[in-house]
């Protein structure tokens, strides 16, 4: 019963806070419409979302949240330094590979998108398989500790989450 | 102190919009370019951002959120179609 | 209390708009493709995030008027900075053909751009 009416419980509290945050007021009315559109979207959209991850460890999410957050802008301020002080053809430009521990496509699509974010890395492309993915560095003195820093700071956090 | 700080950042989003408009015209390949265009949007958002804190109205947040999102669409468009030479498969 | 907020607003407008400025300044000025991606997909998502965050703290602070909007375009921005990111980067990598720079990839198959008998290619 419960799983028929409510498919996605965090689909609906999202859909919830995103309309709340649109109309930019909390006032009853809103929040009623919001509800509505809540509870109705999940329901009519149920088929297009045949399976979905399991979150194994809530509270490592909140973690791996903050621990990227802090990454962002140690990452801007270290790029922003690469940029302005040192020639662009002295940086020692790179790509590595990541063989990858994750299965789940979203685990690894968080992966990549972390990786972009944070520190002088870029994702740039996946093996065929989905077991490697292509990273390049902006300026990196030793790939195998920025391939081990990778692996230690976001996947096993994501491991953790996901499986 | 506002106004100053308002004054300064559009100097400089200025200034950063006209080093894009640079790559955009000299860029050797296609990839350059649309990632010209994508920085050029977020720098539009940028000074639509600025220009409601300016005038002290919350108007110019919707033309912002339409800005990122037709944005994003766009470079994941102009992407694709170099990758396969198609856009809708 | 007016004052300090005023000052935090002023200081988070000058921080955004001097990393979009780097940002661009990396894109006008680093010699190759895959190193410019790295200053607009980083240094512009700051950059953003910093102002919006400053209009959000003027409208509560300064203007008494309550405004939750802003999180919405950052969050979304920082949502699709990535993608964008690997699609150019993929782009890039079809277009110049640079199969000798890429590293082996470990697995048995290549990578995904290049070999495209056996994915559907996203």
């Amino acid at each position: 019963m419960r799983a028929r009416l409510l498919p996605h419980p965090l689909l609906t509290v999202l859909v919830t806070l995103v309309f709340i945050f649109l109309m930019n007021e909390v006032t009853a009315g809103v929040v009623v419409l919001g509800l509505i559109l809540g509870f109705a979207i999940p329901l009519l959209t149920a088929p297009f979302w045949p399976g979905r991850p399991r979150l194994k460890a809530p509270l490592t999410v909140a973690e791996f949240m903050l621990v990227v957050l802090w990454d962002i802008i140690i990452s801007n301020i270290e790029v922003a330094k690469l940029i302005l002080f040192r020639r662009g053809d002295r940086l020692r430009t790179r790509y590595v590979t990541v063989p990858l521990d994750l299965e789940t496509p979203e685990a690894i699509a968080l992966l990549a998108g972390t990786i972009t974010m944070t520190p002088g890395t870029v994702s740039a492309d996946l093996s065929a398989d989905g077991k490697a993915l292509l990273v390049h560095c902006l300026d990196t003195g030793d790939p195998a500790a920025t391939v081990a820093a990778i692996k230690a700071r976001y996947e096993r956090r994501l491991k953790r989450i996901f499986e | 102190m506002i106004a100053a700080a308002i004054a300064i950042a559009g100097g400089a989003i200025c200034l950063a919009i006209l080093l894009t408009l640079y790559r955009l015209a000299v860029g050797p390949d296609a990839t350059d370019r649309v990632l010209a265009l994508d920085t050029l949007v977020i720098e539009t958002i940028a000074l639509i951002v600025l220009g409601g804190i300016a005038f002290g109205t919350a108007m110019y947040f919707e033309a912002a959120l339409l800005f990122a999102m037709v944005g994003f669409v766009t470079t994941v468009a102009f992407c694709k179609f170099l990758l396969r030479g198609n856009v809708i498969e | 209390m007016h004052l300090l907020a005023e000052a935090l607003v002023a200081a988070l407008i000058l921080i955004g708009a001097f990393f979009l400025f780097v940002g661009a300044l990396g894109l006008a000025r680093l010699p190759d493709m895959m190193r410019r991606l790295h200053g607009p997909t980083k240094a512009t998502t700051l950059g953003i995030g910093a102002l919006l965050i400053a209009s959000m703290v003027y409208f509560a602070a300064v203007r008494g008027t309550f405004s939750i909007h802003e999180l919405l375009i950052t969050l979304f921005l920082f949502l699709t900075a990535p993608v964008s990111a690997h699609m150019l980067a993929k782009a890039h990598i079809l277009r110049s053909g640079g199969r000798r720079d890429l590293p082996p990839t470990g697995t048995r198959t290549g990578w995904a751009t290049l070999d495209d008998c056996k994915s559907d290619g996203t």
